[in-house]
């Protein structure tokens, strides 16, 4: 397939190069990107190759490197009800991602090279979205005994970690980060000290208070990490902080930088956006692990991204049934579904001035394939063709009915967001399309 | 009638909270009457609470209400029902009312989302126990005369407390000033944001106060690693005869119960000529039959 992208606005995070262009997309590949690029070429015409030609107008719409997820729940094995590979990568693509990092905790759990090649060959045959396991750090995800690290790392997976739980045995987690350090594989920190935590079902503060729930305090999250940079420093691993959530915890991975330790950190759209107060009312969407802070970490989360502390931006995209959301807030599970929105919701923070566009796009490119060892995104010639095509200025109301995920716990629903995502394109093939909904500009 | 539900306080004017004192100031003495005649009151109760149970259904009685109590042992609950079938359930069977008694905050909301009848909380977890704090705020405004200006002092477990978060709310609505008093540990977290003064000391929150509320401490604590003891508690934070000369002659003290005798409130104090602890189980029934109606209507 030949796809001509026609007067676009190239946006390549990697080079900071911002211009507007043709890009011609041939066997896979970025064959030009310039300006003129696809002058004379005709919807339908034999392409260069010989190969009928797509032609896409642009007309000044983005044209980025496709998106990298490191947080994503698809729920298969074990709990399809709620999500499934293919659905949840039918969703990826809708919100831009070409390559989605899983997390092990299924049902069974992905602590083997068998559950770990068979998440790959199913992503593979469905072929949307790549998919990248995440192995679990320890069996069964209990915090006691290693997992078969370079087992898992032959079979496909990419990093490590218990997400869900943390590793609150210091010793576990020493040897857990000198043993992938063995194989540059890099642990990946569920940050919740699980023993502050215990029935906790929101941020502890003054909201908690009035509502009477119990409080997830800061200080569970903070104390793990500033373990983990000690440990991590130590061991001289790579060291990656999930969901970061908390002003204290954005400080010191900043610090951690500084001092040379290979930390790295992740943010979800829901920590950058929202606070605490959105679960006034009992709102059993907003009911996320880690929870949503205040006003003072969303501003320190948000300071943190757009300086580059944080690395990347992560959906944790936790998809759940009605019924686990349909309930009393203590009985409600935790996690919202993201990956269709992640951009949408986003794209206000560059509008306001608070995150430059750059980073924002970095952010969801080169900084998370950098973590997880993946080529780096990027929009040049000779380049893989991983591509979004973003309309910033569609205006759209996030509704049920047009969610792809299976689940739809999001507390964004009824918004109206500006910015969608038109075309993902993986691997010169079009695998998102939302003006037509089929595979044709 | 400004309020549909009685969920919590926190949502309640001034107005209303005033308008229940003065209903339940008129029902006095009432043993039957038929303002809730062809109306159901359900009585939902996940967690056991006699006392408030017995109340409520007193209270229905008196205003010639049907009236039928739903525990969650010996209910479909006890097998795996949800909250959203129990309730659609009651919806069904066109149930006026709905009391709510739950462990888990804001269960009560949950079911007001899900039914036409009328929902009051009777207790949610930690969050608020809206009738009690009315059935106080009676009790208070018959003894004194009134509210506004008064200093009330609520001591114990502050932050396992429904009652001492709709205390807060509706004291502070009514113009009286607030104390809450006990060790760090049994403080919620921001515990000031809630418009009270925080007292770490027993002779800080009884100077001159007027009103001495107790709240149970629960053996259970211990366990959490809240207090080091019993003892060590009772020693600091209840409420002995010496510890209540040091608060003006005339103060009144309170317990929502069920009291612990020796921990929190000795004997002497508790069956003093100080306490209205039985005078609050009186004028609850009051307060609930004011409420029933005004919500019923």
């Amino acid at each position: 397939m030949s796809v001509l992208f026609r007067d676009v606005r190239l946006l390549d995070p990697a080079t900071s190069r911002d211009e507007r262009v043709d890009v011609l997309i041939e066997r896979g590949k970025i064959a030009r990107a310039g300006v003129g690029a696809g002058q004379g070429l005709v919807h339908g015409a034999p392409g260069t190759d010989g190969e009928p030609l797509q032609v896409i107008e642009g007309n000044g719409r983005w044209l980025c490197p496709g998106f990298v997820d490191l947080h994503a729940h698809l729920r298969e094995p074990g709990e399809e009800h709620k999500e499934d590979v293919q659905s949840g990568l039918l969703a990826a693509v809708a919100g831009g991602f070409v390559d989605v990092c899983v997390m092990p905790n299924t049902k069974p759990v992905n602590d083997t090279r068998a559950i770990t090649e068979m998440l790959v060959g199913r992503a593979k045959d469905i072929g949307l979205a790549r998919l990248h396991p995440i192995g679990a750090i320890t069996k069964g995800l209990e915090g006691k005994e290693l997992t078969e690290v370079s087992d898992l790392r032959e079979a496909g997976a990419r990093a490590l970690s218990d997400d869900g739980h943390c590793v609150t045995n210091s010793m576990v987690m020493r040897r857990a980060l000198q043993y992938a350090r063995t194989f540059d594989v890099p642990v990946i920190q569920h940050c919740e000290d699980h023993a502050l935590t215990a029935g906790a079902d929101m941020h502890e503060g003054a909201v908690s208070t009035r509502l009477g729930l119990r409080g997830w305090p800061r200080e569970a999250e903070d104390v793990i990490v500033a373990r983990d940079l000690v440990l991590a420093e130590g061991a001289g691993a790579r060291y990656h902080v999930a969901h970061l959530s908390t002003r204290g915890a954005a400080r010191m991975v900043e610090e951690g930088k500084q001092r040379g330790i290979r930390v790295t950190a992740e943010v979800t759209p829901h920590h950058l956006l929202l606070t605490d107060e959105n679960v006034l009312g009992y709102d059993t969407a907003c009911k996320v692990n880690p929870p949503l802070r205040e006003a003072e970490d969303v501003a320190a989360l948000r300071r943190a991204l757009a300086t580059g502390v944080i690395d990347a931006i992560a959906t944790d995209h936790a998809p759940h049934a009605l019924g686990d959301k349909h309930c009393e807030f203590s009985a409600a599970r935790p996690g919202m579904i993201g990956l269709e929105l992640c951009l949408a919701v986003l794209l206000d923070l560059v509008r306001k001035g608070e995150v430059p566009l750059f980073r924002l796009l970095s952010a969801l490119t080169v900084g998370p394939a950098k973590i997880v060892g993946l080529d780096a995104p990027r929009v040049a010639e000779g380049a893989r063709a991983d591509l979004v095509l973003i309309d910033p200025d569609a205006s759209w109301v996030i509704e049920r009915a047009t969610l792809r995920s299976k689940s739809t716990n999001t507390p964004f629903l009824g918004r109206t967001v500006q910015g969608a995502i038109d075309v993902t394109m993986v691997h010169g093939r079009i695998v998102h399309n939302r003006k037509t909904g089929k595979e044709l500009p | 009638m400004a309020f549909r539900h009685l969920l919590g306080i926190a949502d309640l004017s001034a107005e209303d909270a005033v308008r229940i004192l003065d209903t339940a100031q008129s029902l006095e003495g009432e043993r039957k009457a038929v303002s809730l005649r062809g109306k159901t009151v359900v009585n939902l109760f996940f967690e056991a609470s006699t006392r408030t149970r017995t109340s409520f259904e007193i209270a229905g009685k008196r205003l010639s209400a049907d009236v039928i109590n739903v525990s969650s042992s010996g209910s479909s609950v006890t097998k795996g029902e949800t909250l959203l079938d129990t309730t659609r359930n009651l919806d069904a069977m066109h149930a006026d009312v709905v009391v709510v008694r739950h462990s888990s905050s804001g269960a009560p909301h949950f079911v007001a989302k899900h039914t036409r009848g009328a929902v009051v909380n009777a207790g949610d977890g930690t969050h608020e126990h809206p009738t009690q704090a009315l059935l106080d705020a009676y009790t208070i405004r018959k003894h004194k005369g009134r509210i506004a200006g008064l200093t009330v002092a609520i001591v114990g477990d502050i932050a396992h407390s429904h009652v001492a978060r709709s205390n807060a709310h509706l004291l502070n609505k009514l113009g009286a000033h607030v104390r809450w008093c006990a060790p760090a540990t049994l403080l919620p977290a921001r515990a000031a944001e809630m418009g009270v003064q925080i007292c770490t000391s027993l002779d800080q929150a009884l100077d001159g106060a007027d009103v001495i509320m107790m709240l149970r401490v629960q053996r259970e604590r211990l366990v959490d690693v809240l207090i080091p003891s019993t003892r060590e508690y009772s020693r600091t934070f209840g409420l002995s005869l010496k510890a209540l000369a040091r608060a003006p002659k005339d103060a009144i003290v309170m317990h929502p119960g069920p009291m612990n005798r020796g921990v929190e409130i000795d004997d002497a104090v508790a069956d003093g000529p100080c306490s209205v602890i039985l005078e609050q189980v009186e004028t609850g029934v009051l307060v609930r039959m004011a409420v029933l109606q005004m919500v019923a209507s």
